[in-house]
């Protein structure tokens, strides 16, 4: 089984979002960066299929060069080869996205070729909830998004996920291509060795060439909302009286 | 201008994520306008989706096509483009909108623009193309993008949680097409079985009270009273990011940008600092309540209330006070 995990470098946002002054990125001067939750998942999943099913984990990401860390991360945990799509720091669309990592499923070099591909459902920043499709559409692969549990038995797929409260399943064959959102698994801290050997790896690296998708952005901004300051109803248990009649009057009291 | 919406069907009426997105469609196709619902499976009364301004709905009858599955709807979708020429095709940005959008722009070779706020056609662009003025939701709706999309069709989802439900000035008389689906190999390849395990219990999307518990409860114990709270208020407990990445609860409880948004009448968030991620799964509640021991704490400033104290004491104190208001009534 060999799999290749899609994951991307997001700030890291903690108390609030800030706007660079040219209204074009995340100002990150304050903030690090992770690799997208849903796609940390992609990766200890990939990574326990292959400790039940034999076979590597790749794991490619397309970034600017510093995106190496995020690929680090992934080695340190368990991920066999890394695969860096550098860019010149312009943010890519979902389209020329697809393209390139659809580019390297078919990157005929010696490399694994593939059987399955995880992704995250969305990445964390763009929230564009289409990359993975579009590669399962262009390679010709089945493809399941929002999932939430995967089971593989002699190249057959169970992908279940929820829907309103209930669940769906969805069956097909290998090779596909699988989103995966946070709450499949609770990813592992990396281990020591992980990260001393993630340190040395070489990180396989090609530069694709930039090009517009249809939807350009003009600017990004923070959505004007009141920021208001709480009216403290009290301290300790002695705010309890003026809680209960706040929440008759909201009506929520039985 | 037409434009086609994907109508998710919730028992035998329209959901109502569909009916945010039908009234987001309609402003988009403007007075006059043409605004076709899409439909899987058994057609909603007509008088639900005239009410909305709809004036067609095609339908895919549960013969032709039974069950979700996403690449066939988008086939269809597709071939009702073709159909009636639609200059936009819009689908609630829910999990299966989402999807279904996704295909259909992987189908068409198209751009297809996730969670829009607004979407306004602006005019023909250099080739010819129509261009469209975007707003939309990035980090979750934490920010707002302002892009240009040059596409015909536009194919865009919608951020459901900026647009209120609302039925049409006046309503249209709807005629209702019963749609033959022609797929190609391989649409059915990936089919949803529904299974049967659907909870009896509130859901945490669409419960009326959430009683939040954060790392300010303090490990998987902490969680009796919050349950007890949220039981007697007749809602459903949810917590933060860190209490699933920790274990104490199971994920499907998050709320936040990775997890559930929610919009109850109140939450009562217990022991949350208010981390941005969380807050993207909470600010569509109508009142906001935090209990926190830290008057400093940014929850505090998306809050309209708070009681500043340990938890612990406040919420055990809150159920007596509760249960003891409901014994003397």
């Amino acid at each position: 089984m060999e799999i290749l995990v899609c994951v991307k470098r997001v700030p890291q946002v903690g108390g609030k979002i800030v706007v660079t002054a040219d209204g074009q990125d995340v100002d990150t001067r304050m903030s690090g960066f992770a690799m997208s939750p849903h796609e940390e998942c992609a990766v200890e999943e990939a990574i326990q299929i292959t400790e039940r099913l034999g076979g590597g984990v790749s794991v490619l990401t397309l970034g600017p060069p510093d995106a190496a860390e995020q690929l680090r991360e992934a080695l340190a945990l368990g991920a066999g080869r890394a695969v860096l799509l550098e860019t010149d720091g312009r943010e890519w669309g979902p389209v020329a996205t697809a393209d390139e990592i659809v580019a390297e499923a078919r990157r005929d070099d010696g490399g694994p070729g593939y059987d399955l591909l995880l992704l995250g459902n969305e990445a964390a920043d763009t929230g564009d909830y289409q990359v993975g499709v579009r590669v399962a559409h262009t390679l010709g692969w089945p493809c399941a998004t929002g999932i939430k549990g995967i089971e593989i038995t002699d190249g057959t797929v169970r992908a279940r996920r929820e829907y309103r409260g209930a669940e769906e399943l969805f069956e097909f064959g290998l090779p596909a291509v699988i989103t995966v959102k946070e709450g499949i698994n609770l990813p592992r801290y990396p281990s020591l060795p992980g990260r001393l050997r993630a340190k040395r790896a070489v990180i396989e690296t090609h530069q694709p060439r930039w090009r517009p998708d249809g939807l350009r952005k003009q600017a990004l901004r923070v959505p004007a909302t009141e920021r208001k300051q709480a009216t403290v109803l009290g301290n300790g248990v002695d705010a309890v009286p003026a809680l209960v009649t706040l929440l008759g009057e909201m009506g929520v009291l039985p | 201008m037409t434009v086609l919406c994907l109508v998710e069907l919730d028992g035998t009426g329209a959901a109502d994520a569909s009916l945010r997105a039908l009234t987001f469609a309609r402003d988009v196709a403007g007075p006059g306008g043409q605004l076709a619902a899409v439909v899987f499976g058994e057609a909603p009364a007509g008088e639900a989706l005239g009410a909305y301004g709809v004036t067609d709905a095609y339908v895919t009858a549960p013969g032709q096509l039974a069950g979700y599955a996403p690449l066939a709807w988008a086939r269809v979708l597709a071939g009702l483009v073709s159909q009636t020429g639609a200059d936009a095709v819009l689908a609630a940005g829910t999990d299966r909108g989402s999807e279904v959008m996704a295909h259909l722009g992987a189908l068409t070779g198209l751009p297809m623009v996730a969670n829009c706020v607004s979407a306004t056609r602006s005019g023909p662009g250099p080739d010819g193309a129509a261009t469209w003025q975007i707003v939309r939701q990035r980090w979750a709706g934490l920010l707002l993008e302002d892009a240009m999309l040059e596409s015909s069709p536009a194919l865009a989802t919608v951020a459901t949680d900026t647009v209120a439900p609302a039925p049409a000035d006046a309503p249209a008389t709807l005629t209702v097409h019963a749609h033959q689906p022609e797929l190609a190999d391989g649409d059915l390849a990936v089919r949803a079985a529904e299974s049967a395990t659907r909870s009896g219990g509130v859901s945490l999307a669409t419960a009326r009270v959430v009683v939040g518990g954060g790392r300010g409860v303090g490990g998987p114990d902490g969680f009796a009273p919050l349950e007890e709270l949220a039981t007697l208020l007749g809602g459903v407990v949810g917590v933060s990011r860190v209490v699933t990445s920790e274990g104490w609860r199971p994920h499907r409880q998050q709320v936040g940008q990775t997890g559930t948004k929610i919009t109850p009448e109140l939450y009562l968030a217990c022991g949350i600092s208010g981390a941005i991620q969380h807050i993207a799964g909470c600010a569509s509640a109508k009142h906001i309540v935090a209990v926190n021991s830290d008057a400093a704490a940014p929850i505090l400033s998306h809050a309209e209330y708070a009681v500043i104290g340990d938890l612990h004491k406040v919420i055990p104190a809150l159920v007596a006070a509760i249960k003891a208001r409901g014994g003397s009534a």
